[in-house]
């Protein structure tokens, strides 16, 4: 009971609990159609079509009979951002049960219509039939009142034994136009009468603008403005092609002021000197087992910065009428965009409708929102026109806010089995999420071109999520059951690249370096690596994922590399309570290390689209391949210095693997997200691989062919 | 100026600087959306078009280098609704996550397989090396290029 008395409403199950009424989920239409209303978004993921699935599944109708409208704050529901794998627990399992209570209506209905009881009603693609004769369709009964309720929460979902489209792998609503050159982006988007705008980007983070030839570009063809806000400048003319010579000649002629503020070293070591706060997240003891410890073990793995790195630069358009502003954005967040704008552009959120736009593959949180914000700036130089910002690579690669660095010390204990008595696992990194605080006394805004205002907003410092699911410290806690273990994260708030949310957060380096490091000791043990693992793992699902994929690549027991070619093993549960992964790579060293071939097992529950999950798992292989073997961000004091594809080369055509996927279905288990269960366990699996195949070990990522070479010598 | 370009089998004229990357161009005069903006410098891949049989990045190439030239883009590929070999391959395989790169792998896998029906394995990842996938469906890409030199050989 609350203080007021009443009730605490009802918890019901994922974004449903924050959302309640059924309209905002679902409209059954009269033109044989439903229409799904998702507050996550579609970043290349698939979510929208697992989404159909789900509805098309619960409410016994043909997959395309769902049509999905796009996020958009008039309308949506809001699920916060789309981040984290949580998008099928969240927005997934409110579709699940607001479609089954929506069917659980339409049926009531019928029945009073039909005049027979519920039990003698089916459903078949949306026609509703009574045994003893007499049928009315879904299109019929649709009214508008009829959703226009709170979900009670009382209709259960299907059984799983029951399902005919969860479950089986349906084509991507998305595809068939991206293959035929449809607009598909909102890189495509265009409206009449659109200008362009380009944001002339300081060299630096500590750049102060000095000189500035206003007059000079104003002349040039085409050219409506030239912006200008404190260290924010931008430009907006009729043509594209018109902003990007506006934009070079800006770049030529402005004079900047800039500071060293970049660490000295691309070693991420750097970050063992800076100030930390230190928390213990697990502690277990059992002196009678650490009393046994025979040998110790200890070892230092290592990431750079990485980068997002999207194919398609950061992108947005915006227009203003008055005080009120209408974005069209990719953002992960539509309703958290549209809170930070609103602080910045000195209007109320309702005056700010933000609609969203697929970009392409973003990774987690890169320049999407920045770029919603240089396009409002921009926009209010130009009032009632559309203004279309797209960044340039180069600034792309300098400004996004980047993975970070991190440092991870391993410590270890063996007994005189080999078994581990003693773990031990620091991390040392900044907070790996970078979204506005509201919550802070000091203003601040995550918002890029906030900061270069003439009154700016600095950034927030970056936070970590707590855990279960943490940020710098995901996966740092060993799923093994290790009798003594501390486990500690350092946190360290001075950031002095610009970092935020990449896909896995933290899991990609410590499950890097808890899984290599397991490697190293079942080496000092004479243990086989599967065997070692499977030795201290009680969880089933974990043990079956592990077997699944030794099966898969035909493991053997103590296999050892010759010399060139080996093979290793990573697992994880992704945030220690997601989908289950285990990756086994094969690789070739002839100077560069090469990943010819990959083999997973996944378990993500409850399976909705299986092609869905293969697909994510392949790309998360590859793209933490990349991650591992080839990918870091390059800076010196003053500015950074990875500005194209040839600073930042990753993983191409003639390097990929080839891949097979396990997915392990669990259809009692709850849906899991699968985007990002492998990046971990692929990084270790590789650093595996070479010490199988080289006899050395690996420890600071990117595996470049340097580091092999000193490695070797 | 005035130029005339010879875009998916017809003249199109547009009015632009010349020196006007030829992918600007193609997505704002002619709303071609299909080839996209990656760097600008002809390092990813995502603007790639045939140009007189030959695959390369619309994006630093002067509009005016490309007047008199048979331009094909994505949208051209497609025959009276009929989807090209490729882009069905692409569908049959699923061979993409957020797709921004297709259009140009598309594009660079069509100019291979017009001048080597029978490109091998080896040939098809030379052949895409220019051409980045950020999200890791390299794999997918490489079935289904294959999928369609089958297809095609096929039917020869």
């Amino acid at each position: 009971m609350s203080a007021a008395g009443k009730p605490a409403p009802r918890k019901l199950p994922g974004s449903l609990d924050t959302n309640r009424r059924l309209d905002r989920w679902l409209r059954i239409n009269r033109n044989e159609t439903i229409t799904v209303y998702p507050g996550k978004v579609e970043y290349g993921q698939g979510i929208l079509t697992a989404f159909t699935q789900i509805v098309a599944e619960e409410l016994d109708v043909k997959l395309a009979r769902i049509q999905v409208a796009r996020t958009d704050t008039s309308y949506s529901p809001d699920e916060g951002t789309t981040a984290g794998s949580r998008s099928l627990q969240e927005g997934g399992e409110a579709l699940r049960h607001a479609s089954a209570e929506a069917r659980q209506l339409l049926l009531d209905k019928a029945a009073r219509q039909l005049g027979v009881s519920l039990e003698q009603l089916t459903v078949d693609d949306g026609l509703i039939t009574a045994r003893s004769g007499g049928s009315v369709s879904y299109w019929k009964l649709a009214s508008d009142d009829l959703l226009a309720r709170e979900a009670s929460g009382d209709a259960a979902p299907k059984s799983p034994a029951l399902h005919t489209i969860v479950g089986a792998s349906a084509p991507r609503l998305d595809f068939p136009g991206k293959m035929t050159g449809a607009p598909s982006y909102i890189q495509d988007l265009d409206r009449p009468g659109m200008l362009h705008g380009r944001v002339v980007r300081p060299p630096s983070y500590g750049a102060r603008l000095l000189e500035l030839d206003e007059a000079g570009v104003r002349a040039m063809p085409g050219v409506r403005a030239v912006v200008r806000d404190g260290n924010f400048v931008g430009v907006v003319t009729d043509r594209e092609d018109q902003a990007v010579r506006a934009l070079n000649r800006l770049r030529r002629t402005t004079q900047w002021e800039e500071q060293a503020t970049l660490p000295e070293t691309l070693d991420p070591r750097f970050l063992l000197q800076e100030a930390s706060k230190d928390e213990v997240v697990s502690e277990i003891r059992d002196d009678t087992a650490a009393a046994g410890a025979a040998t110790r073990l200890q070892a230092e793995y290592t990431r750079p910065y990485i980068a997002h790195a999207s194919l398609g630069p950061s992108c947005a358009l915006a227009r203003m009428d008055g005080n009120r502003y209408h974005i069209w954005t990719h953002s992960q967040g539509v309703y958290p965009l549209r809170k930070d704008l609103a602080a910045l552009l000195d209007t109320s959120e309702e005056n700010i409708v933000v609609e969203h736009h697929e970009g392409a593959g973003c990774y987690g949180h890169n320049g999407a929102d920045d770029a919603a914000l240089d396009a409002a700036l921009l926009a209010r130089a130009a009032p009632g026109n559309v203004v279309r910002v797209q960044w340039m690579r180069d600034d792309e690669f300098a400004w996004e806010p980047y993975g970070p660095a991190m440092v991870v010390r391993m410590d270890a204990q063996l007994d005189g089995s080999g078994n581990v008595v003693d773990w031990r696992h620091d991390v040392w990194s900044n907070g790996h999420t970078a979204r506005t605080n509201w919550q802070s006394a000091t203003r601040n805004s995550t918002l890029l071109a906030a900061r270069h205002l003439a009154q700016p907003l600095p950034p927030p410092a970056p936070a970590n999520p707590p855990l279960p699911a943490g940020g710098a410290q995901r996966n740092a806690i060993p799923l093994y059951v290790f009798p003594n273990q501390r486990i500690t994260n350092h946190y360290i708030e001075r950031a002095p690249l610009r970092v935020a949310a990449l896909r896995s957060l933290g899991a990609h380096t410590n499950v890097f370096a808890l899984e290599s490091f397991l490697d190293e000791l079942a080496l000092v043990a004479g243990a086989d690596p599967v065997e070692f693992r499977l030795r201290h793992l009680k969880d089933a699902r974990a043990r079956a994922v592990i077997e699944a994929a030794a099966t898969l690549a035909g493991w053997r027991s103590r296999e050892k590399g010759n010399g060139t070619r080996g093979r290793g093993i990573g697992f994880a549960r992704y945030k220690s309570q997601a989908a289950y992964a285990a990756v086994i790579v094969e690789v070739e060293i002839a100077g560069d290390v090469r990943v010819c071939r990959a083999w997973s097992a996944i378990d993500a529950g409850l399976t909705v689209n299986p092609d869905g999950i293969i697909n994510q798992t392949e790309g998360g292989i590859i793209q933490a391949a990349s991650w591992t073997l080839k990918e870091q961000v390059r800076y010196e004091p003053e500015r950074v210095l990875t500005r194209g594809w040839a600073d930042y080369p990753i993983l191409t055509f003639s390097e990929a693997p080839v891949i097979e996927v396990k997915v392990v279905n669990r259809p009692d288990e709850m849906t899991l997200g699968a985007a990002e269960a492998v990046q971990g366990p692929t990084a270790a699996a590789i650093g595996n691989a070479v010490c199988n195949a080289i006899g050395v070990r690996l420890r600071d990522m990117p595996f470049t062919r340097e580091r092999v070479l000193a490695a070797l010598a | 100026m005035s130029i005339a370009l010879n875009v998916n089998g017809q003249t199109r004229n547009v009015t632009a600087d010349p020196e006007t990357p030829l992918l600007y161009v193609l997505r704002n005069d002619l709303q071609l959306k299909g080839a996209r903006f990656g760097c600008g410098t002809g390092h990813c891949g995502t603007c790639t078009v045939i140009i007189d049989g030959k695959a390369v990045p619309s994006c630093d190439l002067p509009v005016s280098a490309a007047s008199g030239k048979a331009i094909t883009t994505l949208e051209g590929l497609a025959t009276n609704g009929t989807l090209h070999p490729l882009q069905q391959a692409f569908l049959d395989e699923q061979a993409a996550q957020c797709g921004y790169c297709v259009s140009g792998i598309i594009m660079a896998a069509k100019a291979l397989l017009d001048a080597n029906p029978q490109a091998d394995d080896a040939a098809i990842r030379a052949a895409l090396n220019g051409n980045l996938c950020r999200c890791g469906t390299h794999h997918r890409i490489l079935r289904a290029v294959r999928r369609a030199a089958a297809t095609a050989g096929g039917a020869q």
